[in-house]
């Protein structure tokens, strides 16, 4: 158990650190479309590769910033029933959930779309509008994305399961994200 | 052997229960849908091909232009809520307005059209107003249940004035621009606040103490130096208000572009208020980042949901039964208006927006309806989700902000006057569709006997359920060939 526990840690300290730069892409794409829409009407400059990392950059923020959005209890649940659970139900329904709703369906999703990238990176498929990025990289977030929400789910997983079994304790409170 | 007629219902009983049992939703949605894939395929009503479309979709949702100014409208909410607009706002109006009956109440309203026409979350203008106007109008005797809900009410208008990301998702779902979207919800945004004063008028004028005038010594502010205060507010909210709204409207700038600019705006405005800090700044990151990646994963959840339940002829069980309700196109409003609102008290509109909506679409293109009447309409009855007493988010952001005197019960009851009058514009917006088309350019008349041979169900799925992503072209058109094709083939 112990060794997993360190496994859990190992994996939030990774997604911490990716959680950190898909904050910095939401800064980043800002300035960029700003700029660009400016660039645009002010001086009719516009290039296709700067409006196209616009959206990878979007992509990035989503698939790299899932998994810690996970690991901080951020994914919107319906709250009717949960928020009347006790604390030991809660863990338990995260640790089934996990097992049962998310790691099959990232598993498959990530899995499946593997083949995309692969198809899109020996090809070196690149945009169809004059002047655009090469596709790859994009695509490849979205196995990267899935893998790691896979991980966080494993984490989240045995914390709950060490939680259980007392060895460990946790904050089973759930807030509703502020919209 | 399960009847194939019984599928559809029963994954969306499926759907109800895994949601109700308080996981994530986005990966409740992503399991149904995978369950009941894995059915179909064992069943064989569709082939394990069906499952291959899931990363092209995923992918068409990153490559979505539209939904890329979720995070931009959210940034800019998260950095101009900290960065003290709306406190030089409301106290600048208050004192304004402050010597007539029910002038707080006024000048909160007032405040919150305003915030929501710069701004975009709930959150944000609830929490300011809650937090500044709140303590006044208690103070000075203020009916604490007519204090809290005047605050929530206006706070939750901006869900319906642009531009707000329940117009923009919707658009999305429905396939229509986001311009149109947000210049049919101007009337009815105003008619919203015309609503809101009027009650405020009659309340004040039938019970006058319940909302009583401030005294003279709480204006301390009079002539020039109240004139500059407001206008301190008012001046930088205006730029900021054109710079996103302006420039979308007059179709000079997209909504992602009009959102990024008014991010950098609202940084800008921070720096003006010398408030601009790293922590500012980063905890707008922080929370825009988390708050795009919860939403975006809902849409993926319920992508899943959504191909496989059209797998299973879904679409067709749901139009079946709303094509055959009684009173025609009114009919279909009404029912699907007390849908959502029922489904409000539990759902947020996120979840409403990317579950139901592709649901029904179809079925309301399908009866000729213009879909950006309807989609402010259900924009507006989606206000009713965050007012609902006792799960709203806006009475639960209230609750988090207000004085201890303030008893939940009293935000609770002091919601309810005003969740009738969101749904008093909801029933004028089903039988006056003028008041949105006529906002809009061009206002798109559907020929019935063109229906017919333009939307085919394939097509109408296509086209309307499906987000529209330009930029991906071929790769994503060859993924709904497939589904299309394999449709067929069973």
């Amino acid at each position: 158990m112990n060794a997993l526990l360190r496994t859990a840690a190992l994996i939030d300290a990774l997604n911490e650190k990716i959680g950190h730069i898909a904050c910095w892409l939401v800064l980043i794409a800002c300035v960029i479309s700003a700029s660009n829409a400016m660039l645009r009407y002010g001086f009719n400059i516009s290039s296709n590769a700067w409006l196209e990392i616009q959206w990878y950059l979007f992509g990035g923020m989503v698939m790299l910033g899932a998994a810690s959005t996970l690991k901080t209890n951020q994914h919107v649940r319906v709250d009717v029933l949960y928020s009347h659970y006790s604390d030991r139900t809660r863990l338990w329904v995260d640790l089934l959930g996990g097992l049962l709703f998310l790691l099959p369906m990232v598993a498959m999703i990530g899995w499946l779309s593997w083949p995309m990238f692969l198809n899109a990176y020996t090809i070196g498929e690149t945009s169809s509008n004059a002047g655009g990025l090469l596709r790859w990289p994009v695509k490849l977030l979205v196995p990267l994305g899935f893998l790691l929400l896979a991980l966080q789910g494993v984490s989240e997983i045995i914390k709950r399961a060490a939680a259980l079994g007392g060895r460990t304790s946790l904050d089973a409170n759930y807030e509703r994200p502020l919209q | 052997m399960i009847d194939r007629e019984l599928m559809a219902p029963l994954m969306f009983g499926g759907l109800v229960a895994f949601m109700l049992i308080g996981y994530p939703v986005a990966f409740s949605l992503g399991a149904v849908g995978l369950l009941f894939g894995v059915i179909g395929i064992e069943l064989g009503y569709f082939q394990w091909e069906l499952m291959q479309a899931l990363p092209e979709r995923v992918f068409g949702i990153l490559a979505n232009d539209l939904l890329l100014s979720i995070p931009f409208f959210t940034f800019m909410g998260a950095v101009l809520e900290r960065c003290g607009l709306a406190e030089d706002l409301l106290e600048g109006t208050g004192q304004l307005f402050g010597s007539v009956r029910g002038g707080l109440a006024y000048a909160v309203i007032f405040v919150g059209a305003l915030l929501g026409a710069i701004t975009g979350t709930v959150a944000a203008s609830v929490i300011a107003m809650g937090l500044i106007s709140l303590p006044v109008m208690i103070r000075y005797g203020y009916n604490m249940r007519m204090a809290t809900g005047v605050i929530a009410a206006s706070g939750t208008i901006t869900q319906l004035i642009p531009p707000s990301l329940v117009l923009i998702v919707l658009a999305d779902q429905l396939g229509r621009s986001v311009g149109d979207m947000y210049a049919g919800a101007i009337g009815p945004s105003i008619l919203q606040v015309l609503l809101f004063c009027l009650f405020v008028f009659v309340v004040s004028r039938l019970r006058p103490d319940a909302m009583p005038p401030l005294p003279a010594s709480a204006r301390t502010l009079q002539g020039w130096p109240l004139v500059r205060r407001v206008l301190r507010g008012m001046v930088p909210s205006l730029v900021l208000m054109f710079l996103v709204l302006g420039t979308i409207l007059m179709g000079v700038a997209t909504p992602t572009e009009g959102g990024a600019m008014g991010a950098v705006g609202a940084i800008g405005l921070a720096a003006l208020h010398r408030r601009l800090t790293w922590d500012l700044l980063w905890q707008g990151m922080n929370s825009t980042m988390r708050i795009t990646a919860m939403v975006i994963f809902i849409l993926i959840g319920s992508t899943v949901f959504g191909l496989v339940f059209r797998g299973m002829d879904g679409d067709l069980w749901i139009e079946q039964h709303l094509m055959s309700l009684p009173g025609g196109v009114t009919g279909f409003l009404i029912a699907v208006n007390l849908f959502i609102f029922v489904l409000a008290f539990f759902l947020d509109f996120f979840e409403i927006a990317f579950i139901v909506i592709p649901l029904l679409a179809p079925v309301a293109a399908k009866l000729g309806i213009d879909l950006i009447w309807f989609g402010v309409l259900l924009g507006a009855n989606m206000q009713t989700s965050f007012m609902h007493p006792p799960f709203g988010f806006a009475l639960f952001y209230l609750r988090g902000v207000a004085p201890k005197e303030v008893k939940s019960s009293d935000i609770y009851w002091g919601a309810v006057p005003w969740v009738f009058m969101q749904l008093l514009l909801v029933a004028i917006l089903i039988f006056w569709p003028g008041l949105v088309t006529g906002f809009v350019d061009k206002p798109v008349t559907i020929d019935p006997a063109k229906i017919e041979i333009q939307l085919r169900p394939e097509d109408a799925v296509k086209s309307v359920a499906e987000p529209p992503a330009e930029s991906t072209g071929s790769s994503n058109d060859g993924a709904a060939a497939i589904e299309r094709m394999l449709k067929e083939q069973k």
